[in-house]
């Protein structure tokens, strides 16, 4: 079955506890890429944003290094971070109980996990970072082409170059607002790093915090054993 | 009789050097300790009026600057070359333009350059501490070993002057000859201007001069004849005198109301505090909530839960 939640590679291991496949290496590897451009590119932006920061260009080898790689690395960036968009998007569209869950933004945010509404693969708080950082990138990749003036200074005007540099300031200064919900969500919450680094998680983690996944998970991985009873040691 | 404003020949001993870093008033990124003697403004004074489009200043820009601009290609018109490279400092820029009060052809030739802004807003954008100064007579000049080729400089200029080099990655563009203003000269091109179009001198000099000028012309039926000193950008170190001041786009689109980009402005200003506000309160909400909400951990119940739902061994 087409499970709406379950992402390819996601599978219950039943045992003491329970442990969950989470991510596939292949995604873990993906996001690992994209997080290290993107906090290469805040270092990089940063530095030549607020002078204050300056010296951090130092990291990259000087202004004239970090002026000419910061581009490149946005790059890599989009094309990692593309990746990510085709294996994520589907379990991040929004479903009715997104809303609830949202609205009882007080009881996430003081650990009152049981009064929320049973949430997929990804809660409401992560989507918005998903759509928030998928809309910021896009920006930042085309005001940032409209700004690299080594190979595109010719296509457009001083004056579109203005605007271009102002929202790619204000896009750059949104989305490492937006990574620090991200990163901060991820340390709170406990258990959920493992994710990213081993692809799995236990199975309370999944029950307190994604229990609508789990479930679909359970009655899907019912008919395919062969995914459910790896030895998982 | 002797021109008023001859600039002096070249010293040859008792060289005494009076721009250093002790004259900065502005740098680029960073601040500088207010100077403590102040020098006088100076200017160059650019009469349209009197050019006759020789060029010399350009030649005299790249001799003086030691720069090879590459052979260039005739597009059918004057100028030439036809925009300011990082070679080129200044160029000429020809206008047929035909009044339309006496229907008279003119020919409006106006060297283009940095106009050293009082308010300069290519130093307001350098994001390179130091790349961009401006010394306490008015000079706003790059230091090239600290540029890095970002080209921010060319998107706070109100005028459309520097250039970022292809081969060094470096901006460039006219530096009013501070090294030789340094040491008592003038500009290169203004040394060598054969009409005295150019003149240089301190700037109250030159509005005077200049006041003679417009004087002049306007005794000769240029009615509108005037000062081109911008008060969008604070002034500028780098005058003209138009035959028709109300109208300084018709040469070559000098701007009419010069000034630094709102869009700059605001990047270089309320963004860049607003950015470091609310990136710094969403990392302190972060703590905070730490602090008072504590770590979100599984509790065991979950765990006898998962096992209860995906069956146990």
């Amino acid at each position: 079955m087409a499970a709406y939640e379950v992402e390819q590679g996601d599978a219950v291991h039943p045992g003491d506890p329970v442990v969950v496949d989470r991510y596939t290496p292949g995604a873990r590897a993906n996001h690992w890429i994209t997080a290290t451009c993107l906090v290469l590119l805040a270092i990089s932006g940063l530095a030549l944003f607020y002078p204050s920061f300056f010296f951090l260009t130092a990291l990259f080898g000087g202004g004239q290094w970090t002026r000419a790689i910061h581009p490149w690395i946005g790059i890599v960036l989009f094309f990692s971070f593309f990746g990510l968009f085709l294996r994520f998007w589907k379990a991040n569209l929004w479903r009715s109980e997104d809303g609830a869950w949202l609205v009882r933004l007080r009881d996430v945010l003081t650990n009152n996990e049981e009064k929320l509404p049973e949430v997929g693969k990804y809660n409401a708080g992560q989507k918005v970072v998903f759509w928030s950082m998928s809309i910021l990138i896009i920006i930042l990749i085309c005001t940032g082409i409209v700004i690299w003036d080594q190979y595109f200074y010719p296509l457009t005007s001083i004056a579109q170059k203005r605007w271009a540099i102002l929202l790619h300031s204000l896009a750059a200064v949104t989305i490492i607002c937006v990574w620090i919900v991200h990163v901060y969500a991820a340390i709170w919450v406990r258990g959920t790093i493992g994710a990213m680094t081993r692809g799995q998680v236990t199975g309370g983690w999944a029950w307190r915090h994604h229990r609508k996944w789990l479930k679909e998970l359970v009655s899907g991985t019912a008919g395919d054993r062969k995914t459910g009873t790896k030895p998982t040691s | 009789m002797a021109f008023e404003f001859e600039l002096p020949p070249a010293p040859t001993q008792n060289i005494k050097v009076d721009l250093g870093e002790g004259d900065l008033v502005r740098r680029s990124a960073s601040t500088v300790p207010p100077p403590a003697k102040k020098l006088t403004p100076v200017a160059k004074l650019i009469d349209v009026s009197k050019c006759i489009g020789c060029k010399a200043c350009q030649v005299a820009c790249l001799e003086w600057n030691d720069r090879t601009e590459r052979i260039g290609f005739n597009y059918g018109v004057y100028d030439n070359p036809v925009d300011l490279t990082p070679e080129s400092f200044t160029v000429m820029r020809f206008t047929e333009w035909v009044n339309p009060e006496s229907q008279n052809l003119e020919w409006l030739i106006r060297k283009d350059g940095c106009m050293h802004c009082e308010d300069p807003g290519c130093l307001k954008a350098c994001p390179a501490p130091g790349a961009i100064v401006q010394y306490s007579n008015g000079i706003v000049d790059f230091d090239h070993e600290k540029c890095i080729g970002c080209g921010y400089c060319i998107k706070g200029c109100p005028f459309d002057i520097p250039r970022i080099s292809a081969v060094d990655h470096k901006a460039y563009k006219c530096t009013l000859c501070s090294d030789r203003v340094a040491v008592g000269q003038g500009p290169a091109c203004a040394r060598t201007c054969p009409t005295h179009a150019i003149v240089f001198g301190t700037k109250e000099e030159m509005k005077q001069h200049a006041a003679e000028r417009i004087k002049d012309l306007q005794s000769r039926g240029y009615k509108n004849a005037g000062l081109y000193d911008p008060p969008g950008v604070g002034g500028t170190h780098v005058m003209y005198v138009l035959q028709h001041a109300d109208k300084p786009e018709i040469y070559a689109d000098l701007p009419k109301d010069p000034r630094i980009s709102p869009v700059v402005e605001f990047w270089k200003g309320l963004t860049k505090y607003a950015g470091m506000a609310a990136m710094g309160a969403f990392a302190a909400v972060g703590v905070f909530h730490y602090l008072v909400s504590g770590p979100n951990k599984v509790q065991p119940k979950d765990e006898e839960d998962a096992k209860r739902l995906a069956g146990g061994r």
